[in-house]
């Protein structure tokens, strides 16, 4: 390092959330001084107390480009992608503790089991009414056809890298844990907008469960801290929609005419 | 007594190639039971760090004949034609199924999937979803995969051994690291499908994660690791933490810079021909390198970078076929790419080798299989060319998958007595391991020192003193990784103890890496040499092989390269 960057270095107190259940009966912090780099994203910081002052830190990460979704927690209070986040715009004091809404394992690692569950819940696969049957619908290149506009129907929402963020945001998920909840509700509401799939119904069934889209009381903050602009929120509403629709068609129809 | 799961077969890798081959295996078999172990979540993999595309023959002014002569060409003929050939016929089938399962390709107006130019491919074969092309293909199969209930995984489990009975694989041991606790996997054959070991060097694209474990599980258990000295340095990598911004970049018609405004690549002859910014990743990164060396590179507080210039392709084209370029640039180096140039330098990439795998996936070990970026099943050679990983990842995935099933069928159960002995003594292992203070050696210092002596011994351009003192240093690192000290004697998700673990399987890599480079003194695809400038095929056109060997350097052997119809000729663009 030159030593002009070495001269804007600064420390910063980091506080980090600690909790071991082999040693500890609660949550505890403990708190570090780390010489910052004026570039350093906040897993940076965290990354350095594990490397340089404290090896029994326990935490997630991997990709450092906001791809991977594993390191989100929760900084000053907001959960946040500690990748994707400069340490420059926070005050001198950054408390980092565990994404809110999950159980914890230890430290900074929270239970993701839960989530595992839901995610496939919603089936997050091209259903087809008779899988041999698909088959017939390929051009000659042995693929589906599908116009930019039919992707773009939905494009966004596949963009999710469950980070969970929108968990530790959601003020449903907090109330009640086995709310399906927005990334799980985006990735089912993204199969059903598929030109491929038509697994539409047995989604919309889903939806129509308790605790599933009609428990959203929509207060958009799944989508104010989504890191990847998926707009869960949107997504939710949506496929409320869907499922009334559906459900209305029911009466008119017979199951399965579209 | 520590717990046992019994499979048919045992998958460890969660990436591409892993869920890959779980999803071949348990389509092909209703009835048999796949286990998938996994050192973190499948959609952590890092994979999903892949951004360009991935390569098949898609267009009707492309072949087989011209997908396979580009890639062996871009191997410097170093890898093997039977493999190649199989490979490019096989490719667009793959890429034909992922988007039978829901990958949202990029496409063109007529609804067929859209393809993109990359470098050292002479038609548009690239499949692409924007530029996020291993983070869709990742998601894809592993939200395909859940179809498969006969697909058990193991999330968060890290493998700190093969399980081998009268020379035969029979499964894992496997830490579970969310309760510390070992477990025997066993299945009638395991396939290793855990990825490269990027992070044996400082500056690298991969994740934290890319640390060789599978191809030292291989290796400890008597499988050669092939060419390992051929290590692929990506053109294109942001200056300080070396995040990847993709060829696509150039195959959708960026230029890249000097310090002097100048497109060097068409100013000066580094051997690329009328390909340009297009040419293959090897010449394109010594050419960035000799710019730097001829004073046309721009300083900055990490030494000095070229200019990725996107500015021309304007707002519009960036943010249809590039936008998480834009993202990248914007957020971890400040730049707009639609108004600025990207400062970018040469960043390794890939691992050109691995563990040595034939045309089925098969090692020498009876009943063990490997596929993806672990294995070197010679489709690479000496120089992999973009795009061609991805797909490498589907079509030796599925042969690895089918194979091991095929394999598993044939042959009886191991005796699980004596496998779950033999994990038995890896929860011993480990559970010494746990806050032991065999000396006062961090493991991030021994950790730092080992990239160091990597990045000056095995760079873009290499020498034989450097490579013999580096051969060297990796002798020294190796005994202090005997004297490390380790802080957490917890149990319960104990990073510390996977990072030490993670340690010895760099060092591993790493070894067989430098003493199989300093043997070979010719230049050959990202092998090049400064003492001995040109290809010899005379002596040289062989692959490496590195044999562990307990307490000593590995052994380093060679194989004959398998040719074909494509003679070898000077390679030049």
């Amino acid at each position: 390092m030159s030593a002009a960057a070495e001269q804007k270095q600064k420390i910063k107190t980091i506080v980090i959330t600690r909790f071991d259940p082999d040693k500890d009966d609660g949550r505890r912090t403990e708190e570090y001084q780390v010489p910052v780099d004026e570039d350093w994203k906040v897993l940076d910081a965290i990354n350095y107390i594990k490397d340089e002052l404290d090896p029994s830190v326990s935490h997630r990460w991997s990709c450092r480009m906001a791809v991977c979704g594993s390191c989100g927690m929760m900084v000053n209070g907001e959960p946040t992608l500690t990748c994707k986040t400069a340490l420059k715009d926070y005050p001198d004091r950054v408390e980092i503790e565990p994404l809110a809404n999950f159980p914890v394992v230890r430290d900074l690692v929270v239970d993701l089991d839960g989530f595992m569950d839901k995610f496939k819940k919603v089936k997050p696969w091209i259903v087809r009414a008779k899988e041999e049957a698909a088959k017939e619908d390929f051009n000659e290149k042995g693929t589906y056809s599908q116009s930019p506009e039919q992707l773009a129907t939905f494009k966004q929402f596949s963009m999710c890298i469950n980070c969970m963020l929108c968990y530790s945001a959601c003020p449903v998920v907090a109330n009640e844990p086995e709310f399906l909840g927005p990334a799980a509700i985006a990735l089912g509401h993204r199969y059903n907008l598929d030109s491929r799939d038509e697994g539409n119904d047995e989604r919309n069934d889903i939806f129509r469960d308790e605790g599933t889209v009609f428990s959203c009381s929509f207060a958009n903050e799944c989508s104010e801290v989504c890191p990847k602009k998926v707009d869960p929120a949107g997504a939710v509403n949506q496929a409320k929609f869907g499922a009334v629709i559906d459900w209305a068609k029911g009466f008119v129809v017979p199951r399965g005419g579209k | 007594m520590i717990e046992v799961s019994l499979h048919d077969i045992v998958i460890v890798g969660g990436g591409a190639a892993g869920l890959r081959a779980a999803i071949a295996a348990a389509e092909a078999d209703p009835s048999a039971s796949i286990g998938l172990v996994s050192k973190v979540y499948p959609m952590r993999s890092h994979t999903v760090s892949a951004e360009g595309g991935a390569a098949a023959v898609a267009r009707d002014d492309d072949n087989l004949e011209m997908h396979g002569y580009d890639t062996v060409k871009g191997s410097d003929f170093l890898g093997d034609q039977n493999v190649i050939e199989y490979f490019v016929e096989e490719a667009p089938k793959e890429l034909a199924l992922l988007e039978n399962w829901g990958c949202p390709w990029s496409r063109n107006e007529d609804g067929t999937v859209a393809t993109r130019a990359f470098g050292g491919m002479t038609v548009k074969r690239t499949w692409y979803a924007a530029d996020k092309v291993g983070f869709h293909m990742l998601h894809s199969l592993f939200q395909h995969s859940m179809r498969f209930d006969n697909i058990v995984r193991y999330d968060e489990f890290f493998v700190t051994k093969l399980l081998i009975e009268d020379g035969r694989a029979c499964g894992v041991a496997s830490l579970d690291i969310r309760t510390g606790e070992m477990k025997a996997i066993l299945g009638r054959a395991v396939v290793i499908a855990s990825g490269g070991a990027g992070k044996v060097f400082p500056f690298t694209t991969n994740g934290m994660i890319k640390t060789g474990d599978g191809m030292s599980l291989a290796y400890r258990a008597g499988v050669a690791l092939k060419d390992m000295e051929f290590v692929q340095y990506h053109p294109t990598g942001l200056p300080g933490t070396g995040i990847l911004i993709t060829e696509a970049t150039r195959g959708e018609g960026g230029y890249l810079r000097n310090s002097e405004g100048a497109r060097f690549l068409v100013e000066y002859d580094y051997g690329v021909g009328t390909k340009a910014e297009l040419g293959p990743r090897d010449m394109i990164s010594r050419a960035i390198i000799q710019e730097f060396e001829a004073g046309r590179g721009v300083p900055d507080r990490f030494g000095e970078h070229a200019n990725l210039d996107l500015t021309h392709l304007g707002e519009e084209k960036i943010m249809a076929r590039l936008p998480f370029v834009r993202e990248l640039a914007k957020t971890y180096v400040g730049v707009d790419p639609v108004y600025e140039p990207i400062p970018i330098r040469p960043v390794v990439h890939y691992m050109m080798g691995g563990i040595d795998t034939d045309i089925t996936a098969g090692t020498s070990i009876p009943g063990l299989y490997a596929a993806g970026e672990v294995a070197c099943a010679s489709l690479n050679g000496a120089n992999r060319l973009g795009s061609n990983s991805l797909t490498e990842c589907l079509v030796f995935g599925a042969s690895a998958g089918l194979n091991a099933l095929k394999f598993s069928k044939d042959t009886g159960d191991g005796n699980e007595a004596q496998l779950t002995a033999q994990a038995q003594e890896e929860e011993a292992r480990i559970e010494a391991l746990r806050g032991s203070k065999n000396g006062e050696e961090r493991i991030s210092h021994v950790r730092r020192d080992l990239n160091t002596a990597m990045e000056e011994g095995c760079g873009v351009y290499r020498k034989q003193d450097t490579m013999q003192a580096c051969v060297e240093a990796v002798d020294q690192i190796k005994a202090r990784v005997s004297q490390l000290e380790l802080e957490d004697s917890s149990k319960v998700f104990n990073t510390e103890v996977i990072a030490a673990l993670e340690l010895v399987a760099m060092v591993d890599v790493a070894e067989a890496l430098v003493n199989s480079a300093v043997l070979r003194k010719e230049s050959r695809g990202a092998h090049t040499c400064r003492d001995f400038p040109t290809r010899d095929d005379q002596n040289y056109l062989h692959h490496s092989v590195a044999y562990y060997q307990p307490g000593a350097r590995p052994r380093i052997d060679k194989k004959e390269v398998a040719l074909g119809h494509w003679e070898p000729e000077e390679r030049k663009y």
